[in-house]
């Protein structure tokens, strides 16, 4: 039987008028703004930008503000507001090869065309606090050096080696070829490489880390080396039906990775080099890193390769990738469940109930059986 | 294998106009508009010495386009995520249609832009919009892309050998 239990309206318009007043903060403390967050956490603007799968930065900075930083929560309320929106209908494939590069390295060649363009990185930093930032005002900023520019192309180092065969090529567009939509239809198994990545790039930075992490320490091995990572900006474009050709949408920040594994061979595919690809909104390099690991290693059964870790079970992988629906479920758990948990008492004590009478019936059996025992003995 | 062939493949493909097709002037125009600064842009149609009068055939309207990427930068596309989009159909008195897409949601940016390319259209103004506005974003964007492109080089890794000290 359910019983349906109402209550708790004035406390909880009291509770989310106190929520209002915490994520303000005290008075005599500046608003953040907007612009402040879009401009200055970037990167916590992207993280929400690909986990909610809606690129705006403005709406991200705005979810970051109102969620007081949880970025979880934040990709949850751009997930909420991308269904108040129509679809318009699906862009051309990024061409990532005319990137506007802000950022390129290669761990595996060091000489390739274009160079290495180390850009604004965290890395060989030495993680050291700055407290010139904590400072009133921060200190004015040393001048941006520039250099001359290499008009040559920068090709994605992925297409260096294909020549000898050396390394694989990626798989041919199909005409027909159907492309999966999570938003459209929910994940069901199999799940082919289109739904794996859409999985992947709105998956959460965290579980893909740690997956990416557990394949490196030997639960499904990758031997991974960065192939490539190039970051910065491309352009979107969109066939408009209207207008009978494809129209510039303008241009979004990405990250792309594309992650180098050898390969021993198989019983299908000669030795070569395989690859797992990472693509994300904005500046997540850490994520793309980890998307294109998590990618090789879910590609097992098409290169004929043993399934032996969590890392390569696309139903585990994918079913628990979601950080809306991972928190969904996790956290409803905090609502009310008064009535499951009567009915749950009931039943325990009930068990008990018997669990103690079968104990009383089982010391009076053995008390029987002592005493008989006994006898024989004298 | 050479990546241009790929591409000269896709272009068989359904979609009737592939990325290696050239742009036509207003496509590059459009392109421009789209991604103008809002504010500039506002003024510079503001400035405009021509009459900017038209009708609205479709009111901006913001929603969502899912991007598209392709499985290893080159292979099967997949569905990336979405961004949010603007679009606005306008009508100039002489009938030109103007349309617009812009990425985010700000429908001044978008009416402005379909107003653009609408008068663009009309030969009689073809001219100034292109140089009071199409060639001016041209510079400016050239010139943003100039300045991303020349700091980036400045962090390019210049590689040299250690010699070894007992050689």
């Amino acid at each position: 039987m359910y019983v349906a239990v109402k209550g708790g309206e004035k406390a909880i318009r009291n509770a989310h008028k106190l929520l209002a007043k915490q994520r303000r903060g005290r008075t005599d403390v500046p608003a953040l703004t907007i612009d402040q967050i879009a401009e200055q956490l970037a990167i916590s603007v992207a993280r929400v930008m690909g986990e909610g799968s809606l690129y705006d930065e403005a709406l991200a900075a705005l979810a970051i503000k109102q969620s007081r930083g949880d970025l979880i929560e934040a990709a949850f309320l751009i997930r909420a507001y991308r269904t108040t929106l129509p679809r318009f209908g699906y862009s051309e494939p990024l061409d990532t090869a005319n990137m506007l590069v802000e950022r390129r390295i290669s761990a595996t060649y060091k000489d390739l065309p274009g160079g290495q363009l180390l850009g604004p990185t965290f890395d060989y930093t030495h993680r050291l606090l700055d407290f010139t930032l904590a400072a009133e005002g921060e200190a004015p900023l040393d001048a941006v050096e520039t250099a001359a520019i290499d008009e040559g192309p920068m090709p994605r180092v992925t297409d260096l080696l294909s020549d000898e065969g050396l390394m694989e090529t990626d798989p041919l567009p199909q005409e027909d070829d159907v492309v999966g939509d999570l938003t459209r239809e929910p994940l069901s198994f199999p799940a082919d490489r289109d739904l794996r990545l859409q999985n992947l790039a709105r998956g959460d930075e965290g579980f893909l880390l740690a997956l990416a992490y557990s394949s490196q320490r030997g639960y499904g091995r990758t031997h991974p080396f960065t192939g490539e990572i190039r970051y910065g900006a491309v352009e979107v474009e969109f066939f408009a039906e209207e207008l009978g050709f494809a129209v510039s949408l303008g241009e979004i920040k990405l990250t792309e990775c594309q992650m180098v594994n050898q390969f021993d061979g198989s019983a299908k595919t000669p030795p070569k080099f395989t690859r797992g690809y990472g693509l994300v909104f904005g500046q997540v390099e850490r994520k793309a890193m980890a998307m294109s690991m998590v990618d090789r290693s879910l590609r097992w059964e098409e290169l004929g390769e043993e399934c032996t870790a969590p890392v390569q079970d696309a139903e585990f992988v994918l079913s628990h990738s979601d950080n809306i629906q991972a928190t969904g479920f996790v956290e409803h758990l905090k609502l009310p469940h008064y009535v499951d948990f009567q009915a749950e008492l009931d039943l325990v004590r009930r068990m008990r109930k018997e669990w103690f009478a079968a104990r009383e019936k089982r010391d009076e059996d053995l008390g029987l059986s002592e005493t008989k025992e006994q006898e024989a003995a004298e | 294998m050479d990546p241009h062939s790929e591409s000269a493949k896709m272009a068989s493909g359904p979609k009737p106009t592939p990325p290696s097709t050239p742009k036509t002037a207003r496509q590059q125009a459009m392109a421009l508009l789209a991604s103008a600064d809002p504010a500039q842009l506002t003024e510079m149609v503001d400035a405009l010495p021509v009459s900017t009068a038209h009708e609205i055939v479709r009111p901006a309207e913001t929603g969502l386009v899912m991007a598209r990427g392709r499985m290893g930068g080159t292979g099967s596309p997949f569905n990336l995520g979405e961004v949010t989009v603007t679009r606005c159909v306008v009508r100039l008195s002489s009938g030109e249609v103007g349309s617009a897409y812009t990425l985010g949601r700000n429908k001044q940016h978008t009416r402005n832009a379909a107003l653009c390319d609408a008068l663009w259209q009309h030969p009689a103004h073809t001219v100034v919009i292109d140089s009071m506005i199409i060639t001016p974003l041209a510079e400016m964007r050239d010139a943003a892309r100039h300045l991303v492109k020349a700091e980036t080089a400045a962090t390019k890794v210049d590689f040299f050998t250690m010699v070894r000290g007992d050689d």
